[in-house]
């Protein structure tokens, strides 16, 4: 059975990253930043599995598990704060929410 | 018994603490309760403390309790103890027993006022101060009453905050005494530096050791600590601040001016006895100031419309003859004077008091007139002062002071007949603007109704007084008279007696005492010629341009408070303006500048935006890295 390198497995977790990255920039419809936050945490852990099949050890899986239960609770949140947003600027502009300027 | 002593001055302190936590939620009933049964009770063991003190003298005459050491740094240890001798028993019995007299009767006097609970707090600390300054063993802790004393004469003449012209006189009095104090601590550090204690006792042991008569460095601490003595007792050239500090409340002025702060510079000279005679030209200059602040503060008092204006000017000039006392020697009658003066004068105050509230509150005399018939008891007590103010002989326990004074001054070991001169023109005046006072005030056509009608907490201290102020001049009586020295004996166990250079002749005594018993009666019978008989020739006097001139002058003091403005004021103020930016603010200025600009820099990151916080991260993180891997 091939294997597949894990170089290939990183180099397309860093695509994938770089890609949420660049999506939570220059979006600004909130929904999309926080989907592109989620590209990027599978980005991450898929860079923990590739890695944890490399060197033959549990920890990556257990550490990709600890990532998607944080991101099921950060997604929980995070619609619940895009509800709120939406009934208070009736928007989904992120900018909109600038309250917090200094 | 002596034991006791600690709580002397404990219990004014203790009645300042509850009132000025819990005074403002007491009833007032309470809070003036609090604030005299702890002087009463401290004047009560005062009493006590002294009669023990008479009748089985201490070792060496002095008693010190040492409470506990202050602190201790680089050989200078001040304990805080407590010294009791001849000298602090006089003191202490007079703030106490003359204190309590003025708290009760403030309980009245006070009534209905804002602030009534704070009143009593602050009289309560202003006792306790004094009492630290006379009490303290070592100069540091003098000071330090020194300083409450002055701290709680501004809050007092302030009292009444609301009027912007009381705050400019608590103002005054507080940096015009500073001036004083500030001179007075320096004395302190040379005391320190050259003798390397701070303690009494020991200073006074010390410093003949280690001081010739008249060397520089006597003469230099000398002189400074009657620069503090000057501004505290109000004599020439810092005067200016008493006469303004009539803005207090009546009981106030009556308590600086008779038991506390005013005499706190007679009892520091007298303290330092032994620095003084190391310095004789020091000694000449106190009774030089004090002979020429009598004759100034004399004919001002003379010209005065406000009644406690003239209370106040009279105050300054009798403090004139503790000073003039102090100069030629006669330490004894310094103390002696300080102990009628305090009697008479807190009489003479708190009588002025009555007749201010009784006419609501109108302090002018030629508003006043014919109160005689309305308040007889206060027009007796306000007699017996005044006649004691005037020296009227035989019969007043003034005259027996004064006379001491003047005697010393012709006859005494440091007699100095121009002094002696000053000191009777000096008797001449005081009697003649007593008696105008009281003929003002008391006689003639009533031109006010009574407002409010004095009940027996106002009028039992003026005859406590009356008495002690006639009768307190019995316990000394000259040789011609009896010859009495209980006074002079008591004091004399720590002060330097003074006997008279030529040997004490009787004839000469009883020449001097008919040539002021003349000038006294004559004073009064020529006040009364002027004022009550024929007053227009003076009103006529006054008219002329040269009596005009010299009335307003007069009035305002000598022109003093004018010529401060000029020369010190003006010139402070101008310096203070045009360096209002100077170079050395640059630099604080650039400091603050810097600081908002990085504010504004930084504040403008934070935009509020998630977007622009996620490209700070990434930013971060990428420069993060890049360090991370390339170097």
């Amino acid at each position: 059975m091939n294997t597949v390198p894990m170089e290939s497995g990183l180099i397309l977790a860093g695509i994938l990253f770089i890609l949420g990255f660049i999506g939570v920039l220059v979006r600004r419809n909130i929904v999309f930043i926080l989907l592109s936050l989620e590209v990027m945490l599978n980005a991450s852990g898929l860079a923990f599995i590739a890695a944890g099949s490399r060197w033959v050890q549990a920890d990556g899986q257990v550490m990709f598990i600890f990532i998607l239960a944080m991101a099921a609770a950060e997604v929980s949140v995070g619609l619940a704060l895009i509800l709120q947003i939406f009934r208070d600027f009736k928007t989904l502009d992120a900018d909109a929410a600038d309250n917090m300027r200094g | 018994m002596l034991d006791l002593l600690w709580i002397v001055p404990a219990l004014p302190f203790l009645g300042f603490l509850i009132l000025a936590l819990w005074g403002a939620k007491m009833p007032g009933k309470t809070a003036a309760f609090v604030g005299v049964a702890s002087i009463g009770l401290s004047a009560l063991i005062t009493i006590l403390i002294g009669i023990n003190f008479i009748s089985s003298p201490p070792q060496g005459r002095v008693y010190i309790q040492t409470l506990w050491e202050w602190f201790n740094v680089s050989g200078m240890n001040p304990a805080i103890a407590l010294r009791l001798d001849a000298v602090s028993l006089t003191f202490i019995f007079v703030i106490t027993f003359v204190g309590f007299l003025i708290h009760l009767y403030s309980m009245e006097y006070m009534e209905g006022e804002e602030g009534y609970s704070r009143f009593f707090a602050y009289m309560n600390l202003f006792v306790g101060s004094m009492l630290m300054l006379v009490l303290g063993d070592n100069l540091v802790l003098l000071y330090l009453g020194w300083e409450g004393v002055g701290l709680c004469s501004y809050l007092l003449i302030g009292f009444w905050y609301k009027d912007p012209y009381n705050g400019y006189a608590a103002r005054k009095a507080f940096i015009v005494t500073r001036i004083g104090d500030t001179a007075m601590s320096i004395g302190l550090f040379i005391l320190f530096t050259e003798l390397g204690t701070l303690n009494i006792g020991r200073i006074l042991e010390q410093a003949p050791l280690n001081w010739a008569v008249g060397s520089s460095l006597p003469v230099m601490t000398a002189a400074l600590l009657l620069g503090g003595a000057v501004g505290k007792s109000a004599q020439l050239p810092l005067q200016t601040w008493l006469p303004d500090a009539m803005a207090g409340p009546t009981p106030v002025s009556a308590l600086i001016h008779a038991a506390t702060m005013v005499t706190a510079g007679v009892y520091l000279i007298a303290r330092m006895h032994v620095i003084f005679t190391l310095a004789p030209v020091v000694l000449t200059i106190v009774g030089v100031v004090g002979a020429l602040t009598l004759l100034l503060a004399g004919f001002s008092a003379l010209t005065q419309s406000d009644i406690k204006r003239v209370l106040a000017y009279s105050t300054i000039s009798q403090i004139g003859y503790m000073f003039l006392a102090l100069g030629v020697g006669a330490w004894s009658a310094a103390v002696f004077h300080f102990m009628i003066h305090a009697f008479f004068k807190a009489l003479l105050f708190l009588g002025a008091g009555v007749v201010i509230l009784s006419l609501h509150h109108e302090q002018n005399m030629f508003k006043m007139g014919g109160v005689k018939n309305m308040l007889p008891v206060t027009f007796w007590t306000f007699v017996i002062g005044s006649a004691s103010l005037a020296a009227l002989p035989l019969i007043t326990g003034g005259f027996y002071s004064k006379d001491l004074i003047l005697f010393y001054a012709f006859d005494g070991e440091r007699a100095n007949r121009w002094l002696y001169a000053a000191g009777l023109l000096g008797a001449f005046i005081t009697a003649l603007y007593t008696t105008r006072m009281v003929l003002i005030t008391f006689f003639g056509v009533a031109k006010t109704h009574l407002h409010h009608k004095p009940t027996w907490i106002m009028e039992m201290p003026l005859v406590v007084l009356a008495v002690l102020s006639t009768f307190g001049g019995f316990i000394e009586l000259p040789h011609t008279l009896g010859h009495l020295t209980i006074f002079s004996d008591f004091i004399q166990t720590i002060l330097p007696g003074n006997s008279p250079a030529e040997g004490g002749g009787v004839s000469t005594e009883l020449i001097l005492q008919v040539v002021a018993a003349v000038t006294a009666i004559g004073g009064i019978f020529i006040a009364y010629l002027l004022y009550y008989k024929n007053p227009d020739k003076v009103l006529a006097f006054r008219k002329s341009s040269f009596g005009s001139t010299l009335h307003e002058y007069w009035k305002k003091g000598w022109g003093f408070d004018w010529l401060y403005d000029k020369l010190i004021v003006t010139p402070v103020v101008w310096i203070a303006e045009i360096n209002k930016s100077d170079f050395i603010d640059l630099i604080y200025t650039f400091i603050a500048w810097i600081n908002r600009v990085f504010n504004r820099a930084f504040s403008f990151t934070q935009s509020g935006r998630v977007r622009w916080y996620a490209m700070g991260i990434a930013l971060g993180a990428i420069i993060t890295i890049t360090i991370a891997v390339f170097l």
